[in-house]
C-alpha cells in the first residue's frame, strides 16, 4: 500500500516581523516528525514564489498594510483548503496597526520629510513599490480564516499543538499556558 | 435546612439576599464577569455573567438567588454569547496585549482565554483615544477601557472623590476625568485611593511599576481565571 500523501503547507509573512516563523522553527527537532507528514510549498523556507493550487494548509503571519499583502492573502485563500492566521498581527493588526489612529499622509510626511536629520527627503513613489493601505487590517477582515493561533509570537508548543491537532483530524484547541495574546 | 437552587444540574446553597453569582462563587463555581466586584454594588452592565434562570436570560450579578430556581450557565449557547460580547469589547477599543503592561494580570484577557476566544471575529474600530500621562504617579490609557465603571464607583462610593465618570450615551459612552481641564493631574486622585487599584484592565496604571512582576509570572499565568471563583 502507498504511504498516505503528504499534506502541502504554504507559509508567508505579510505585515509581520517573521517572529512567528522563528517561533515555528522553535518546534526544533519536531520539524523532522512534521516533515514525515507535510511538505512545504510557497514559504520563506523554500523560496517558492507562488502557492500551488490544491495546497492543504496556508499559514499567514502578519496583517495587511499594503496592496501587495492583500494580493498575496487572496492567492493563499484561493489555493489553500485551510487558512491559519498566526500571531497577533494577523489576528488583530498588532504592532503595525498602532499607526491606525494617524492619517497616512501625516505618517509619510513625518517619516520622509519632517523627522530630524532628513534633508530633502522624498516619499518613495517607485511603481514597483506596493501602495500602503490607509489603515492596517487583520486578515479575517478580508478573507475567511479557518483557524487562529494568537500570540506575539505564539510559542513553538502552541504552533505544534495546532498543527498536530489538525494532522490528527481534531479541532485545534489551546489550553491554559498555550493560549496567549502577548 | 438551608435553601438552594440548581446551577447546571448541581445544588447550590445560598443565604437570603445573595445573588446567583455570589452563591455560585461561594460554592466554587465560576461565572465569567467583568463589571462585578465583590466589594461593590453590582452594576449589571457588562452582561458577561448572563445566565438562564428558568429559561430566561438574566444577569447573575444582580439576580437574587431564590429557592428552586433552575439556572444554566456553563452551556455552549451562553458561553458563545459571552465570547461574542468579549469580542465586541476587544474590537471597540484598542486592546493590543503585547504592548500592554497589564498583560497576564488583565481580567478581560483572562476571561477571553477562559472563553476560548481565538480571534476578534468582528471588524476593528481602531478608535483614536489620547492617553493622559499628566499625573505624577498614574497613567490613564483610555484605549483599553471597557466601561465597567468600577473606578467610577470606587472613587465616588469609597474614596468620596468622584474623580471618574462615564460620559456620553450608547456607542459614544466613554470614561472621563472630573476636572475642568479633563486631566488626572488636576484632581485629588492619589495612590491610596480604592479607584487606583480596582481597574480590571490596563487603563489606570501606576507609573514605574509596569514590569515589577515579569510576564510569565503573573496572576493568570499561574492559574486561569476560573480558578478564582471563590473571590466572587
Amino acid at each position: 500500500m502507498d504511504a498516505p500523501r503528504k499534506l502541502k503547507v504554504a507559509t508567508t509573512s505579510l505585515a509581520g516581523c517573521f517572529g512567528c516563523h522563528m517561533s515555528f522553527l522553535d518546534i526544533d527537532e519536531r520539524l523532522f516528525t512534521l516533515l514525515e507528514h507535510i511538505e512545504f510549498d510557497r514559504s520563506p523556507l523554500t523560496d517558492i514564489k507562488h502557492v500551488s493550487p490544491g495546497t492543504d494548509i496556508g499559514i499567514i503571519e502578519g496583517g495587511l498594510c499594503n496592496a501587495e499583502n492583500v494580493h498575496v492573502l487572496r492567492e493563499f485563500r484561493q489555493n489553500c483548503r485551510i487558512l491559519i492566521a498566526i500571531g497577533a498581527c494577523a489576528v488583530n493588526g498588532g504592532l503595525p496597526a498602532q499607526r491606525n489612529h494617524l492619517p497616512l499622509p501625516v505618517i509619510l510626511e513625518e517619516v520622509y520629510h519632517t523627522s530630524p536629520g532628513l534633508a530633502n527627503g522624498l516619499i518613495p513613489n517607485d511603481p514597483e513599490l506596493p501602495l500602503p493601505l490607509n489603515k492596517v487590517h487583520p486578515i479575517h477582515e478580508v478573507v475567511k480564516i479557518d483557524y487562529f493561533i494568537p500570540g506575539c509570537p505564539p510559542s513553538g508548543d502552541a504552533i505544534w499543538k495546532v498543527l498536530t491537532d489538525l494532522l490528527a483530524g481534531r479541532e485545534p484547541e489551546l489550553g491554559h499556558g498555550l493560549m496567549h495574546y502577548d | 435546612m438551608s435553601q438552594s437552587f440548581v446551577l447546571d444540574g448541581k445544588g447550590i446553597p445560598f443565604e437570603d439576599g445573595q445573588t446567583i453569582l455570589q452563591a455560585a462563587g461561594n460554592a466554587g463555581v465560576f461565572i465569567p464577569h467583568l463589571c462585578f466586584h465583590p466589594e461593590f454594588k453590582p452594576h449589571g452592565s457588562c452582561k458577561l455573567c448572563t445566565v438562564k434562570v428558568n429559561g430566561r436570560h438574566t444577569a447573575s450579578c444582580t439576580m437574587r438567588a431564590m429557592p428552586g430556581m433552575v439556572v444554566e450557565s456553563n452551556t455552549e449557547e451562553l458561553n458563545g454569547e459571552r465570547r461574542a460580547l468579549t469580542q465586541m469589547l476587544f474590537v471597540e477599543g484598542n486592546h493590543f496585549c503585547p504592548s500592554c503592561e497589564k498583560s497576564g494580570n488583565c481580567q478581560l484577557q483572562a476571561t477571553a482565554y477562559h472563553l476560548g476566544m481565538m480571534s476578534p471575529h468582528f471588524d476593528h474600530f481602531f478608535p483614536n483615544r489620547a492617553v493622559d500621562a499628566s499625573h505624577p504617579e498614574f497613567l490613564l490609557d483610555f484605549n483599553r477601557c471597557i466601561l465597567c465603571s468600577l473606578c467610577v464607583r470606587a472613587s465616588r462610593d469609597v474614596d468620596g472623590k468622584n474623580v471618574f465618570a462615564l460620559s456620553g450615551r450608547g456607542i459614544k459612552t466613554h470614561l472621563i476625568v472630573n476636572a475642568k481641564s479633563g486631566r488626572l493631574a488636576d484632581t485629588d486622585f492619589s495612590l491610596a485611593d480604592k479607584a487606583a487599584s480596582v481597574c480590571p484592565v490596563g487603563v489606570i496604571l501606576r507609573k514605574r511599576q509596569g514590569f515589577a512582576v515579569p510576564i510569565g509570572e503573573r496572576r493568570f499565568d499561574k492559574a486561569p481565571i476560573e480558578a478564582s471563583a471563590k473571590e466572587a
